[in-house]
């Protein structure tokens, strides 16, 4: 009996979390934008999240380029294919490495960031106290995050992928001695803007809603105690995660599953 | 004497704890009111009530003879305008210098020039002493400048109503008798009404017009400082003298001890 009634607890527990975010996705998003107030909210953060997530993101694309170089050169080479390392250097990131691991770096790098800093304000009564000077910590605070992480990501996504394919190139092409000309132009033949650069791009939109709502939520919800706030920057590197990981295999199956 | 906030026969709970019991007060408008009470007693509480932050299971909360519980978002946020709150920590914006802090009510609620906000935020920084500190950043502020920056900032819209949480809390001898000054000094000079919730006894019977105590869910006793000091209630008079046992005893609720330890 007490079994059942965990669970059922734990499910509603998880369905009232769910209407929470919801309703803040919702007070952060839609209701009554002020354009004129948030734009240059929205400029700044998005320095902030860039900033803060642009270095990893540019070590991190080079070396997994490298290590695409390397790895595809020492298969395809058995074939005498290895000119078509351009291509698969190419297709690999812009289709799943680049939206995938941009979005996993965000997470840890800028999400936990952005949960720490609104759990910090929770608990040092910051929001409490916009509310009381009658302004919306919703649109003063979690929008502009919000905002930002959208459009942050698929820009740091296109960086992601473009540094890979030059890592490519320096380990394929300057190392191994790859053509550079087939590298280039195989790779140009096979890419297409629409299937691959644009799935791309949907791909890292739909992830940066989902990490930047998840790591907002869970700091506009945090126990606004130290252990509550720790508690809730590991949540967000954890769900943001496993929710990249799984609507990657949904995105994928819906845009490339049908060929 | 009018009264600017009416608290009547409100009950609060949280979950299934009572943390208010048909409890009602009076703050009288240009007054000083002293909430005084033993920490976790809910006087933190009371002041979010009164802030339209939480809402009571029943009872009213007036403010200028309009009920704050039943109001609507929008006109809500137009009466905090006219009230604001001096939280525990100060709650000054850590990404924002003092300056901009006590600039950032006038920024949002009002349509007036830089040039005006620079000599408002100047001024008001200049009543709390902290005129020269206006390009310092929170985190290089002590606590008693935090809260006096945090003090600027909650009248830079001239409100009708401040209300102090803990201002003494924490804070140097120092520090305390400037604050207990400043508050004084504000109330009087800018015909502000103030509600100052502390557990600080002797500060605050110097500066309060009238003072309320609150103790297990209902107001102990209240009355003006002379009335408070030679009050015969039992439960005030532990209060006041910081006595460890009396009608709120020391001990948590237990069986007694030899049932615990044979
Ligand atoms: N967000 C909350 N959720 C549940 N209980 C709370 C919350 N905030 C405060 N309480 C409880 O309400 C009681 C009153 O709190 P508070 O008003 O902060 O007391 P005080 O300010 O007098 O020290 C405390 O016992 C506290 O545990
Ligand atoms: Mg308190």
């Amino acid at each position: 009996m007490d079994f059942f009634a965990r669970i059922g607890r734990s499910i509603i527990d998880n369905c009232s979390t769910m209407g929470r975010a919801s309703i803040l996705f919702w007070g952060a998003m839609v209701a009554k934008p002020q354009p004129t107030k948030s734009i240059p909210l929205v400029i700044k953060q998005m320095y902030v999240v860039g900033v803060q997530s642009l270095l990893i993101i540019l070590v991190s694309g080079l070396f997994i380029g490298m290590v695409m170089g390397l790895q595809g050169y020492t298969v395809l080479v058995n074939y005498g294919a290895e000119e078509s390392l351009g291509p698969m250097v190419a297709l690999s990131l812009l289709r799943e490495l680049g939206p995938v691991v941009t979005a996993l770096l965000f997470a840890g790098r800028a999400g936990s960031a952005l949960t720490a800093e609104i759990g910090l304000m929770k608990a040092t009564e910051q929001l409490s106290s916009l509310e009381m000077m009658a302004v919306d910590p919703l649109r003063r605070v979690i929008s502009p995050r919000l905002w930002a992480g959208i459009f942050s990501m698929p820009l740091l996504a296109l960086i992601f992928s473009a540094v890979g394919i030059l890592g490519g190139h320096l380990v394929g092409v300057d190392w191994l001695g790859v053509d550079a000309g087939s590298y280039w132009s195989i790779m140009q033949a096979a890419v297409d803007f629409n299937d691959d650069v644009m799935n791309g791009v949907i791909k890292s939109i739909v992830f940066a809603v989902v990490v930047t709502w998840i790591a907002v939520f869970n700091g506009y919800d945090a126990m606004p105690t130290s252990e509550g706030i720790s508690k809730a920057t590991t949540q967000t590197v954890v769900h943001a995660s496993l929710a990249v990981l799984g609507l990657d295999f949904v995105l994928t199956a819906l845009m490339f599953g049908t060929e | 004497m009018k009264n600017l906030v009416e608290i009547n026969n409100i009950t609060f709970r949280r979950g299934d704890r009572v943390i208010y019991d048909n409890i009602s007060m009076n703050i009288q408008a240009g007054k000083t009111t002293a909430i005084m009470g033993p920490s976790g007693i809910g006087k933190t509480t009371m002041l979010r009530l009164i802030g339209g932050q939480l809402k009571p299971d029943s009872g009213d909360i007036l403010f200028e003879g309009n009920s704050i519980p039943s109001m609507n978002r929008q006109d809500l946020f137009d009466c905090r305008k006219h009230m604001s709150m001096l939280f525990q920590s100060g709650a000054l914006f850590t990404d924002m210098n003092v300056f901009d802090n006590v600039a950032f009510p006038l920024r949002e609620h009002t349509k007036l020039s830089e040039q005006l906000i620079k000599i408002i935020v100047l001024l008001k920084l200049q009543a709390v002493g902290l005129r020269g500190a206006s390009e310092l950043f929170p985190s290089e502020l002590s606590g008693g400048m935090a809260r006096r920056a945090a003090l600027a900032r909650a009248i830079a819209l001239d409100p009708k109503l401040v209300m102090y949480d803990e201002p003494f809390a924490g804070q140097d001898p120092i520090s305390m008798g400037v604050l207990v000054k400043l508050i004084k000094e504000l109330n009087d000079a800018l015909n502000l009404t103030s509600v100052v919730v502390t557990h600080d006894v002797t500060e605050v019977l110097t500066i309060a017009d009238y003072i309320y105590i609150i103790a297990d869910k209902r107001v102990i006793g209240h009355g003006t400082s002379e009335e408070i000091r030679n009050s015969d209630s039992a439960l005030v008079q532990q209060f006041l003298n910081g006595k460890a046992d009396g009608p709120v005893p020391f001990h948590y609720p237990a069986p007694s001890l030899e049932e615990s330890l044979f």
